[in-house]
């Protein structure tokens, strides 16, 4: 170009620099600028705003979980308590690659599929952001330390402590107080979320679920620092956590332990209740299973024997089987039929081993085919005449006799604290014309005036209704818990005016009723007398048998087992002793046969057991119980 | 008087002060040195914090610093006129070495920049450029009539283009765009016209629309998004940013303290020995701290212009004032995208994050600088 071939002017060439160089400290000065003043704007500015995201990054806020109240039985032994047991678990968000973590732990302390398609489950489940997912529970010491070793190659994979329930006694107490299991999905919708943020458990059936408020306790928190990986480096603060009430229940765990050795391998069901206070002293169901297996969660496999085994051990007889009452009611029909002034004590009919209605070819025979003969009101309890029933219910009616067996809590459940508790059903007009369509027809009454028919009750219910009748009508609710450590805690009662007390107008008419119970006892002719044989002190009892209804068509059984549960189910009522009641109990031996062979003589052991048990009676050489025998 | 005589010779005032005259010998500015000596200090200190009181990450790096000095020194010893001389065949050389990269280069963290001599060692024909680009064009704008002319002015900036766009495909928008800058400082400090400046400008400002579509990455594209709204992505590419900001934040005006932020020592900071070690020092120091550094920078770029504008020959002054206000680009840039105005480029903050290859380059920068500075022909007219 044309300016190249002008001579250099290094003067004007310094000062132009000059010029340019003084613009350039400017420029630089004006651009220091700006960075001086975005640093103002962060630093001094909006200091507190970083000051707190600063905080929020490095301090958590970390639940701590409140320590699971205890649950003892009346003397004091440990029926619940809370064991530490490690699990390993992955933190997803944390893992990254949840298969590759799968297959390093797999490696190290070897996984079934059972575990891991668990885990996949859980996954899938919503969950608390950076909640751990358990893989493997009750890790034995060599796994935990085989992990630990390599904990630096597994991201996200942690050993997680924690403390499980722990029932010491097992199967024994699996019906009684229930268990406790990981929360659920369902759950996890119901609950309150910041209570529960560190609680892994949950009660889910029993006393575990009823009392789940006071047994949980209130979370704490602790706040943590943190570095940028959530590894924990210090403890800022903490508020600690309330721990669960302890309950003593009153359960009496020997009681409960003898009983279930007495049933042995039959299934059946039996309620103890300390009548005076309505007190649960036991209840046994069986077969049972091991609580301990739902902690931590069972595996499919186990869980579905369980859950397929033709002697249903999962399912709580005590308080969900119902069974037709048979004769064990006519006690209270018998009160009913007096108290209502349909009949008198000494009335008397002539049984010739069955009856007939008016105007009906139908024969409603009595167990005894060749009949009673002459049967007073006294006679038809001690021998459990149908025929005799069998007119009084004509007499009184269904109205009546619905009337007299609500009083006694059938068809509800009147239980304080047991919610699973069925209510049967009690059969009433309104009820028929409900559930089937049809009206009342005279030969339901009388199949009701025998336990038979419609009438459905439980075993609960049975205790429960014999305590009133040893209490002469007074109401106490059947109940688990007798106390609570926590002075907050509320024990659920019922308030005197709602208790319904059975409203018998003469005390003249218990007193007979006792007397007839007795007789079933300790009469010439009673029913269960082989059962009380040699007993020190007096009891009063009623026997009944129960038709089988419940096996459905086409199952494939195999013959003999067919036959066997076919048979009748035997049944037994009773208190003792006669004059002050201590004890009163319902026994239900499935396709036992008659309740005086089969269920009678547990009742006689469980009155034995404990009478001696609280000082009534003389602790001798143990009364020879036949247990099981056919007649 | 002969101190008035004297004083009129350019350059031989400091022959006076007799205290620094050993230092002049060696041909180093004793005022430069002291802000670097310092601003080294306080950039180890830092570290230490921000390595998490590593005694390893001081050692090195202060072994780096002595080598970086020592090369200081040798290119201090160097005449701006050998400067000047060989400008030309280092060109040369870098853009070969470029070339080279392109077709022999090795791989490292997804980009080619490093070249392998066999035998010797790895080395980073871009950082080489960071010095040749000004020297290139200064030699040849300072043969040329100036002001530069258009002729001049277009064969400039060809002498730009070719490298840049060689760095540019390695890809390394951040040392391309720097390099870039360097050589059009040169043209700036030559006079060009006012009129083509801003006409430049406009004619960026018009051309980014069209860079932005055709020209940049993706991930670079994702860099300037997430630098508009970190909190987009604020676990992926938003998380440093983000994290930076509430460092140097939470610092407010004193600081949490030496090895007392919270944001760095519990690694919530990424790369806060490295790239991010401002927003250590600002969560530490405070504040004040940043602006004892700043103001030690400033130190450094005005003393550096002041010996661009003392400088006797038109190369060393285009070359001086190139290399300084390029050094403040750097630190522009640096805490510019740590605190959240700027894009993340990947720019390490001068002399203070942790690293070998800046260090050494910008060492040999201020090596010419004080080449310059004191190597002065006593009597030129």
């Amino acid at each position: 170009m044309r300016t190249d071939h002008h001579l250099k002017d290094p003067h004007r060439e310094r000062r132009i620099f000059n010029v340019r160089a003084v613009i350039a400290g400017l420029f630089v000065l004006v651009l220091a600028g700006c960075l001086v003043a975005r640093l103002y704007y962060l630093q001094m500015l909006n200091h507190e705003h970083f000051q707190t995201l600063s905080d929020q990054n490095r301090m958590q806020l970390q639940s701590v979980a409140p320590t699971r109240g205890l649950i003892f039985d009346r003397n004091g032994v440990l029926l619940a308590d809370n064991q530490p047991v490690f699990s390993v678990v992955i933190v997803p968000e944390r893992a990254g690659n949840i298969d590759k973590a799968l297959e390093s732990v797999r490696q190290i302390i070897g996984l079934d599929d059972d575990h891991i398609d668990r885990f996949r489950k859980r996954l899938k489940q919503p969950r608390r952001p950076h909640q751990s997912i358990i893989l493997k529970s009750k890790l034995t010491e060599e796994e935990i330390a085989s992990i630990e070793v390599r904990r630096h190659e597994l991201q996200g994979v942690e050993i997680e402590a924690d403390l499980a329930r722990y029932y010491p006694f097992g199967e024994l107490t699996a019906h009684a107080i229930g268990y406790v299991g990981r929360i659920n999905e369902k759950e996890l919708g119901q609950l309150d979320p910041s209570n529960y943020s560190g609680t892994n458990y949950i009660g889910k059936l029993g006393v575990e679920h009823f009392y789940e408020s006071a047994l949980h306790g209130k979370v704490g928190y602790r706040t943590v620092e943190t570095n940028a990986r959530n590894r924990v480096l210090r403890v800022l603060s903490h508020q600690d956590p309330v721990p669960g009430a302890n309950l003593t229940l009153h359960l009496d765990i020997e009681l409960q332990g003898m009983i279930h050795e007495l049933m042995g391998q039959r299934r059946g069901a039996v309620v103890a209740i300390e009548p005076e206070t309505g007190g649960v002293l036991a209840m046994v169901s069986t077969p049972s299973f091991e609580p301990n297996q739902f902690v931590t969660g069972i595996d499919f496999k186990s869980y579905a024997a369980l859950r397929d085994s033709l002697d249903l051990p999962l399912f709580n007889r005590a308080l969900k089987g119902r069974y037709p009452p048979g004769s064990t009611i006519k006690p209270i029909v018998a009160l009913g039929g007096l108290d209502s002034g349909v009949t008198t004590t000494h009335y008397a009919i002539w049984d010739p081993g069955w009856y007939q209605l008016r105007n009906d070819d139908r024969f409603y025979r009595d167990w005894k085919r060749t009949g009673h003969g002459r049967v007073d009101m006294r006679l038809a309890i001690a021998q459990s005449c149908d025929t005799y029933f069998y007119e009084l219910a004509l007499k009184m009616g269904v109205d009546n006799i619905s009337r007299y067996l609500g009083y006694f809590g059938f068809g509800e459940n009147r239980s304080l604290d047991i919610e699973e508790a069925r209510e049967g059903i009690l059969p009433t007009r309104e009820w028929k014309r409900g559930f089937k369509g049809q009206a009342w027809y005279p030969g339901d009454s009388l199949n009701l005036g025998i336990g038979q028919g419609y009438m459905l009750a439980t075993p609960l219910q049975l205790a429960a209704s014999t305590a009133v009748l040893a209490n002469r009508g007074v109401w106490r609710p059947a109940a688990m818990l007798m106390s609570a450590s926590s002075p907050e805690f509320e024990l659920p009662h019922i308030p005197e005016s709602e208790r319904n007390d059975v409203p018998i107008k003469s005390p003249a008419h218990w007193d007979f009723i006792f007397s007839t119970m007795e007789d079933v006892m300790h009469g010439a002719q009673g029913t269960a007398r082989a059962s009380a044989q040699g007993a020190k002190y007096r009891m009063a009892g009623k026997t009944g048998t129960a038709q089988v209804v419940g096996i459905k068509q086409g199952e494939k059984y195999n013959a003999d087992l067919l036959q066997e549960r076919h048979r009748d189910h035997a049944l037994f009522v009773g208190f003792a002793p006669v004059e002050q009641p201590r004890i009163a109990v319902a026994v239900i031996v499935e396709n036992g046969g008659g309740g005086s062979t089969s269920a009678a003589p547990v009742a006689r052991a469980v009155f034995d057991f404990w009478l001696e048990r609280i000082g009534l009676i003389e602790p001798e050489k143990p009364a020879e119980v036949i247990v099981g025998a056919q007649p | 008087m002969s101190r008035d005589f004297l004083r009129q010779m350019p350059g031989a005032e400091s022959y006076l002060k007799r205290g620094d005259s050993w230092l002049i010998r060696l041909h180093l500015d004793p005022l430069l040195m002291v802000l670097i000596l310092i601003l080294c200090g306080f950039g180890l200190l830092v570290l230490y914090s921000a390595s998490g009181q590593d005694m390893e990450y001081v050692e090195k790096q202060a072994v780096r610093i002595g080598v970086a000095f020592g090369v200081m020194f040798l290119f201090a010893q160097l005449d701006p006129v050998f400067y000047k001389r060989w400008s030309p065949w280092l060109y040369l050389l870098g853009v070969l070495a470029l070339f080279g990269v392109m077709f022999f280069g090795v791989d490292a963290k997804g980009a080619q920049r490093w070249l392998q001599i066999p035998g010797l060692m790895r080395f980073q024909p871009s950082e080489l450029m960071k010095l040749v680009m000004p020297m290139m064009v200064a030699w040849y704008l300072s043969n040329r009539y100036l002001p530069p002319g258009f002729k001049a002015i277009f064969v400039s900036l060809v002498i730009i283009f070719v490298p840049v766009v060689l760095i540019l495909k390695q890809p390394d928008l951040g040392t391309s765009i720097l390099i870039a800058a360097s050589g059009i400082f040169v043209l700036l400090f030559s006079g060009i016209s006012w009129r083509l400046i801003f006409g430049f400008f406009a004619l960026v400002a018009a051309a980014t629309p069209l860079l932005w579509m055709f020209v940049m990455r993706e991930y670079q594209k994702q860099r300037v998004l997430t630098l508009l709204d970190p909190e987009s992505d604020p676990l992926g590419a938003g998380w440093n940013i983000i994290q930076s900001k509430i460092a140097i934040g939470s610092g407010g005006d004193w600081g949490k303290g030496w090895m007392h932020g919270t944001q760095s020592q519990l690694d919530f900071l990424p790369e806060g020995h490295t790239d991010f070690i401002i927003a250590v020092l600002a969560e530490e120091f405070g504040f004040w701290g940043v602006m004892t550094l700043l103001v030690l920078y400033l130190m450094i770029i005005f003393r550096g212009l002041y010996i661009a504008a003392k400088a006797q020959d038109s190369y060393s002054r285009l070359l001086g004032g190139s290399l300084i206000i390029t050094f403040f680009i750097y630190v522009f840039v640096n805490i510019g995208m740590v605190s959240g105005i700027l894009p993340v480029v990947g720019v390490p903050l001068p002399l203070i994050s942790y690293g070998g290859t800046s260090i050494v380059t910008l060492m040999a920068a201020f090596g010419v600088l004080m080449s310059i500075h004191t190597h002065r022909k006593m009597l030129t007219k």
